[in-house]
């Protein structure tokens, strides 16, 4: 008699065990630091943290340490501590004109006022093996001058290069979204009707929705399509925002403006009356320009595509820029091309890498008693073909 | 674990759910949209279901856990050593010690009373989904009563191959109203359904809930010339040798001998210690 298979809790366990063992790899090799991880191997920090939502560079490393690597799963780990949380609030938006840069390039124009600054970027590195890093001991090369870039950079205000746009009415004003409203292309009025500044205007603006709070449901405004974008995950954006360069929701876009820097994040302290620094933050943010001839309801002028991500992360925060762009065609009075990029519901519900891979992964999880109603009906209904064709074969 | 409350979620977060659950039960089969926590455990491996439990779990509460009709299936076991490890209640294998029971695939066989709660595990909570993709559209064709898609793709299936061809997630529709997809049990539970137990359903990944408050009526979609029948396997369970439950099949040899087992471990289980019983 078949006896069923029995010991779930005990294999469990062993699989934990071994798990912790290969985590650890070869006893011989020093065991990496948190630390190491979260000072060497600080973009997948920024990655884990961006996509996480939770921005702790200590947690992150600790995360894909846990991980072994993988930065989905490190990333889960995040969401999954970050949930436990207790949500005392909402910080003040961050004004990222006062941001203290380690980067900032425009490539739509030469020379702008806070200059261009290249800061540590792979753009124009070779890609050769350094071989160098392979051997033992710090390799680094020393710095030829010892000023850093954000000591260099003008500690003051760097204006958004949209902004000089702005002045000439060649772009789109950058307002504050009301919920639901923009989805209305009926109603005509949507766009720079207030001339809000550019500036300002971002702490004049409806309380913006929050998916971690509150279900994600469509239509979904402006405000939670960028808090969704800002966690998605970064394969899936590059893909999208790839799309809609090679003509899959076209939207022509430059990089207005691309900078990373620190930046601090204030609170409003209701017993002080006032707000007060919390922390500082790295964020990349990538604003991009889009050519726009016009709709029935738009002036031919420059469009946005607004790009904002923790860590430093140009790839995320450019793909972010290009798909936040191609979502807003209903606004703007575009056609839907039947793009993906474009489709607001199906980027939403897709690019959350958390629930795409538990789905995906889940299929591995036992289904006999589904499989087994299947393989019931298959039998059925293959016996009635099978018989069927029998009777046609002895007819003929 | 103490820096974790009781039952994992935190107080804010289970009333949150415990709404979602009460309007659900006041609505039945109406999908009721929540704001789905990450759970420290994989969308798709029941943080729906887990959700539901920790709202609804007190601390004198026992707690079952099967997955495919059994409590030793490592999914099973590992959202039972979860709660014993956050919220520190008793678990049982047996239905009816039971208080609170997560599943995922099945009804028990046993029935259950008006003290217990069935809870389900969702993957895909939305019936229309394969026949719209589209949430705003499935939404409205609920708010309309707009099921005539359901009833041409039953009719298709029909047409095609003599019978309808959906052997789990069989569509129901709750008091004559909305339409409800019983998570992917065989359809030889369906029928259980109309039940002296609350029964909630949670989708934590497509963040929904969903309920059927105790005797609700819940009919299994048909058409009066092909009415709905709960199919299992024909053959008698190799353990307990019964015809009348849900029934597992597995291959005991390299030749492919097959041999039927039943899905619920501990209904099989106790019909042999009753065997034993007699015999002794």
């Amino acid at each position: 008699m078949y006896v069923a298979v029995k010991g779930g809790e005990r294999a469990i366990d062993a699989a934990h065990d071994w798990l912790a063992e290969q985590r650890r790899g070869d006893k011989s090799v020093p065991e990496l630091s948190v630390p190491q991880i979260r000072e060497q191997m600080a973009l997948a920090v920024g990655r884990v943290m961006a996509e996480g939502s939770l921005y702790d560079p200590d947690l992150a490393a600790l995360a894909i340490k846990q991980a072994r690597g993988d930065l989905i799963e490190a990333v889960f780990l995040i969401r999954a501590y970050r949930t436990t949380l207790p949500r005392f609030g909402y910080s003040n938006p961050v004004e990222t004109s006062e941001m203290l840069c380690l980067r900032r390039v425009s490539a739509t124009f030469k020379d702008l006022p806070g200059g261009q600054v290249l800061g540590p970027t792979f753009d124009y590195t070779h890609r050769l093996l350094d071989f160098k890093l392979a051997a033992d001991g710090d390799s680094a090369a020393q710095p030829q001058q010892t000023q850093n870039s954000a000591e260099s950079t003008d500690p003051s205000t760097i204006p958004h290069v949209t902004s000089f746009l702005n002045k000439e009415g060649l772009i789109e004003k950058a307002e504050p979204t009301v919920p639901g409203m923009q989805d209305k292309p009926e109603d005509g009025s949507n766009s720079a009707q207030n001339s809000m500044q550019d500036t300002g205007s971002r702490f004049g603006g409806p309380e913006p929705a929050d998916l971690t709070r509150e279900p994600l449901e469509f239509p979904a405004d402006r405000s939670l399509r960028l808090q969704s974008l800002a966690r998605g995950d970064e394969g899936f954006l590059l893909g999208l925002a790839y799309s809609t360069q090679r003509g899959y929701g076209r939207t022509h876009a430059f990089i207005g403006e691309l900078r990373i820097g620190h930046l601090g994040v204030e609170m409003d302290v209701p017993e002080l009356g006032f707000a007060i620094e919390i922390g500082e933050i790295l964020l990349t943010e990538v604003e991009s320009v889009n050519q726009f001839k016009g709709s029935k309801t738009e002036p031919p002028q420059f469009t946005r595509g607004y790009g904002l991500v923790f860590g430093q992360n140009e790839r995320k925060g450019i793909s972010m820029s290009l798909v936040d762009r191609a979502m807003r065609w209903r606004e703007l009075g575009e056609e839907f091309s039947g793009a993906p990029a474009q489709d607001i519901e199906f980027v939403l519900s897709h690019s959350d890498n958390i629930q795409a891979t538990g789905f995906l992964e889940h299929i591995k999880l036992p289904h006999y008693v589904d499989f087994q109603a299947e393989l019931e009906m298959i039998r059925k209904i293959r016996a009635e073909a099978m018989s069927a064709q029998a009777t046609q074969e002895a007819a003929e | 674990m103490s820096d974790y409350n009781f039952a994992y979620l935190d107080e804010q977060t289970k009333r949150m759910i415990r709404r979602a659950i009460l309007k659900g039960l006041a609505i039945p089969g109406y999908q009721v949209p929540f704001a789905s926590r990450e759970m420290p455990m994989p969308y798709g491996w029941g943080t729906g279901g887990v959700q539901v439990t920790a709202s609804c779990l007190h601390p004198q509460d026992v707690l079952k856990v099967i997955d495919q009709g059994a409590d030793d299936t490592t999914n099973a076991v590992s959202i039972r050593k979860f709660f014993q490890r956050v919220a520190g209640v008793n678990v049982t294998d047996q239905t009816g010690k039971a208080t609170i029971i997560q599943t995922r695939h099945r009804i028990p066989e046993e029935e259950l009373n008006e003290d217990q709660i069935l809870v389900y595990q969702v993957p895909i909570p939305e019936p229309l989904r394969f026949l719209e993709p589209r949430e705003t559209e499935t939404r409205k064709m609920h708010a309309l009563e707009e099921y005539g898609l359901m009833h041409v793709k039953l009719y298709e299936d029909i047409s095609r191959h003599g019978q309808i061809a959906t052997s789990y997630a069989y569509p129901v529709q709750v008091e004559g109203r909305y339409m409800m997809d019983p998570s992917p049990i065989p359809k030889f539970d369906n029928p259980k359904m109309e039940m002296p137990a609350i029964q909630l359903f949670g989708a934590g990944r497509e963040q929904r809930i969903y309920a059927l408050p105790p005797y609700t009526q819940v009919v299994s979609l048909d058409f009066e010339d092909y009415p709905f029948e709960a199919s299992k396997a024909q053959g008698a369970c190799a353990i307990c040798g019964a015809t009348h439950t849900y029934l597992d099949e597995v291959i005991i040899d390299d030749e492919g001998t097959r041999e039927f087992i039943c899905s619920d471990t501990d209904y099989c289980a106790q019909r042999v210690a009753a065997q034993k019983g007699e015999a002794a």
